[in-house]
């Protein structure tokens, strides 16, 4: 059984569908690619894994270790182990970094039927994952995400990541807006918690991050559909030679 | 229908559950306003001259407002007209006269009170905490009286203060708030009926915490109480106030007053959790919380401050203020208000700076959910001769859906050019954005409502003593639940 089996899934936004029978498996262990041009529909693929409301599926199935991942609230999908890196993190004024996480962590174990973590014990763990992403220990008392810098919300994702160790992560556009620096920190920290337990769902429209985050399987999405599935060698082409040949050769074996 | 929604909606449901009615013998008086009534209401209390000529004053004077129609209109709230004459203005459990212990209250009282989380037997309370419990109309206990009386401490109910300590309640009653100052401030110095006294002789620093629980429980009575804390030279107190009240159609008139004053060096801090019966889903019943607070920082170094948190009531009228007179005295306003379903509030403050180099806060949080309505109105006056005056001002609204409203009056008036004044202010909104966030963590919708809330509120909630910020935030959450779909 996959970890992740998406089958013949259609959503639409509104009026529109923006995603006409996607077809994906994802294996613990694996790094998978999901890239396309802008529109594509891979952040409300996204989105939907995640179980944001608002996106209509009218079709299909998503099973997440066996579950109906589409009957399951976004804190249901948490708890079961989905962890969605977001692309423009939310700030939540009066609330330290470090109490969101201890929060969202004894929640997440309360669901398990795991004893909930005290201050004491979750302390040390926080500043062992702190470390793996260089960030300074003066952002868990400051609010989360706010005022922190494009770099720091980011590197802020992949420290909620490393601290709720999600069976599935999904990261969208995770290398957008980071400098070079900051993306070589940030992809350092999810190298590290590569496992062969683990999968990873990584959404870009560039190469870039996947010279740093080397995925197993590269998607590309266009219009609603994977049309194309390679490995690594797939990402470079692309960036060598754009989407639009893909979406030509599309359009003539259509 | 969204999971969200549906979750949402569940809690929604839940009702008010401080809003049961104790079943208990009233002593309680015709309904009606008139010389009468309220010479019976000073019979019925057994009080000195004085006090029945102060009540007899202030109700000559409320008639000529009632005949001017001077019950105010300017806030930002809608009621029908109040018709003063069907109320009952004193209505007492009936209980033994002269009680002497804490055993001696009526069973059905003390339960009355475990069930609100207040225990009256001492042996059960927070250890730091005294309360004097007021129930309709009467003070029914005070607890940890003598252990406070060994530093010099009064406090008790006012009623007895005006047996026992007359001089001081002559000396200091209607000194801040004075019984022409407005329509509900002069109808509550003619009828009201008891209320806590505090005094705090030179040099003490109180103990422990008081606090008074406010209980509303008869039909057709209003709750007119009357509070006077006074901390002389170099005294300290932190004092709390809590209130409930039964689930019932009608709305019901609380009007109370409250004067603070503080004499030089002298610290007073002032807590509220006003948690009155809001009225239903659909704006049905609810307290008319119409109040009147002040406090007079009248010596030099003194300090007031002023804390509130607002969930309960269908309507909020009060400003709890403070007159700096004293040069560098301090006033404080930490505001956290919130209105859901139906509810509407007018509240903010006043400061008044008089005294040198005065110096003032006010932080004020508006939570408008459902159809609620929140207004901050609030008043910054620095006068000539208040030299080296500061104020800094932050009012921040937050908006939960999109049915309700936020409104901000700010009343700034400088009258000595070494003022320095600061004001910010914000509106927000509870982002789908910030609540799928939160969620997408693993924690449940409430529970990110609740926690956005907080945020929200922090730096109003660490202004309150330790065992009331954690009541504080649960009543948020409970008041909110069902806010967000």
């Amino acid at each position: 059984m996959s970890l992740l089996e998406i089958t013949n899934l259609h959503v639409r936004v509104e009026d529109r569908e923006i995603l006409k029978g996607v077809n994906l498996k994802v294996d613990a262990g694996q790094v998978h690619s999901i890239m396309g041009p802008n529109g594509s529909g891979k952040s409300t693929l996204a989105q939907v894994l995640a179980r944001r409301e608002a996106y209509n599926v009218t079709a299909g199935e998503i099973l997440f270790n066996g579950k109906d991942l589409l009957a399951m609230k976004p804190e249901e999908a948490a708890c079961e182990g989905l962890f969605l890196a977001f692309q423009y993190p939310v700030e939540i004024p009066g609330i330290s970094n470090a109490y969101f996480l201890r929060s969202a962590l004894n929640a997440i174990r309360k669901y398990r039927g795991q004893d909930e973590m005290d201050a004491m014990d979750f302390l040390p763990k926080l500043r062992e994952k702190l470390k793996l992403l260089q960030m300074d220990e003066k952002l868990l008392n400051r609010s989360v995400n706010e005022a922190f810098s494009g770099g720091e919300k980011k590197r802020n994702e992949i420290l909620q990541m490393a601290v709720l160790e999600p069976k599935l992560a999904i990261l969208d556009e995770t290398d957008s807006g980071l400098d070079i620096d900051a993306l070589r920190i940030v992809a350092e920290g999810v190298n590290a918690m590569r496992s062969p337990e683990r999968a990873m769902l990584v959404v870009t429209h560039y190469q870039r991050l996947l010279n740093y985050i080397v995925p197993d399987y590269v998607h590309v999405l266009v219009d609603g559909r994977i049309v194309r599935t390679g490995d690594k060698k797939l990402a470079f082409e692309l960036e060598e030679k754009g989407y639009d040949w893909i979406i030509k050769e599309e359009a003539v074996t259509a | 229908m969204s999971s969200n929604t549906d979750t949402i909606r569940e809690l929604a449901q839940q009702e008010y559950k401080w809003g049961f009615v104790t079943d208990i013998g009233e002593d309680r008086i015709p309904k009606g306003l008139n010389e009468d009534i309220i010479r019976l209401i000073s019979t019925k209390k057994n009080e000195p001259e004085f006090m029945l000529e102060w009540r007899l004053k202030a109700f000559r004077h409320w008639l000529t407002l009632e005949q001017k129609q001077a019950e105010p209109k300017w806030a930002n709230i809608k009621y029908g007209p109040i018709d003063y004459q069907s109320i009952a203005y004193y209505s007492a459990p009936k209980q033994k006269p002269n009680i002497t212990s804490l055993d001696q209250i009526d069973p059905e009282i003390l339960r009355t009170y475990e069930k609100l989380g207040i225990p009256l037997l001492e042996q059960k309370m927070l250890a730091g905490v005294a309360v004097d419990a007021v129930f309709d109309s009467v003070s029914v206990a005070t607890t940890f009286k003598g252990k406070l009386a060994e530093v010099g401490v009064i406090f008790c109910s006012f009623s007895e203060a005006v047996q026992k300590h007359p001089d001081l309640v002559k000396k200091y009653l209607g000194s801040v708030v004075p019984y022409t100052d407005n329509f509900f401030a002069t109808l509550n110095a003619a009828v009201f009926t008891d209320g806590s006294f505090v005094y705090v002789p030179k040099g003490v620093r109180c103990p422990m915490e008081l606090s008074t629980y406010f209980r509303i429980n008869a039909a057709e009575t209003g709750q007119f109480e009357r509070t006077l804390i006074v901390a002389d030279e170099g005294a300290s107190v932190s004092y709390l106030e809590g209130c409930t009240a039964p689930i019932r159609d009608e709305n019901q008139l609380h009007a109370a007053v409250v004067e603070l004053i503080a004499l030089d060096d002298a610290q007073i801090k002032y807590s509220t959790v006003q948690n009155w019966y809001p009225g239903d889903k659909n704006g049905k019943g609810g307290i008319y919380n119409f109040v009147t607070k002040r406090g007079a920082c009248r010596g030099k170094n003194s300090k007031i401050s002023w804390t509130q948190v607002e969930t309960g009531s269908a309507i909020t009228w009060k400003y709890p203020s403070c007159i700096l007179q004293g040069d560098n005295s301090v006033g404080e306003f930490y505001s956290v208000a919130l209105t859901n379903n139906y509810q509407q509030a007018d509240t903010g403050t006043k400061m008044i700076h008089i005294g040198k180099n005065t110096r003032s806060t006010i932080v004020a949080k508006g939570i408008s959910a459902g159809h609620g309505q929140n207004t901050y109105r609030g008043q910054v006056k620095i006068m000539k001769d208040a030299t080296g005056a500061r104020n800094y001002t932050q009012c921040d609204s937050l908006l939960i859906g999109d049915q309700c409203g936020a409104h901000t009056f700010p009343y700034i008036e400088v009258k000595n050019s070494t003022a320095h004044m600061e004001h910010e202010a914000s509106t927000s909104k509870i982002g789908e954005d910030q609540l799928f966030y939160l969620r997408q963590r693993g924690l449940k919708a409430e529970d990110a409502v609740s926690m956005i809330v907080n945020g929200f509120c922090k730096r109003v909630f660490r202004e309150l003593p330790m065992e009331f910020a954690v009541e504080a935030q649960k009543l948020l959450s409970v008041s909110l639940e069902g806010s967000v779909g």
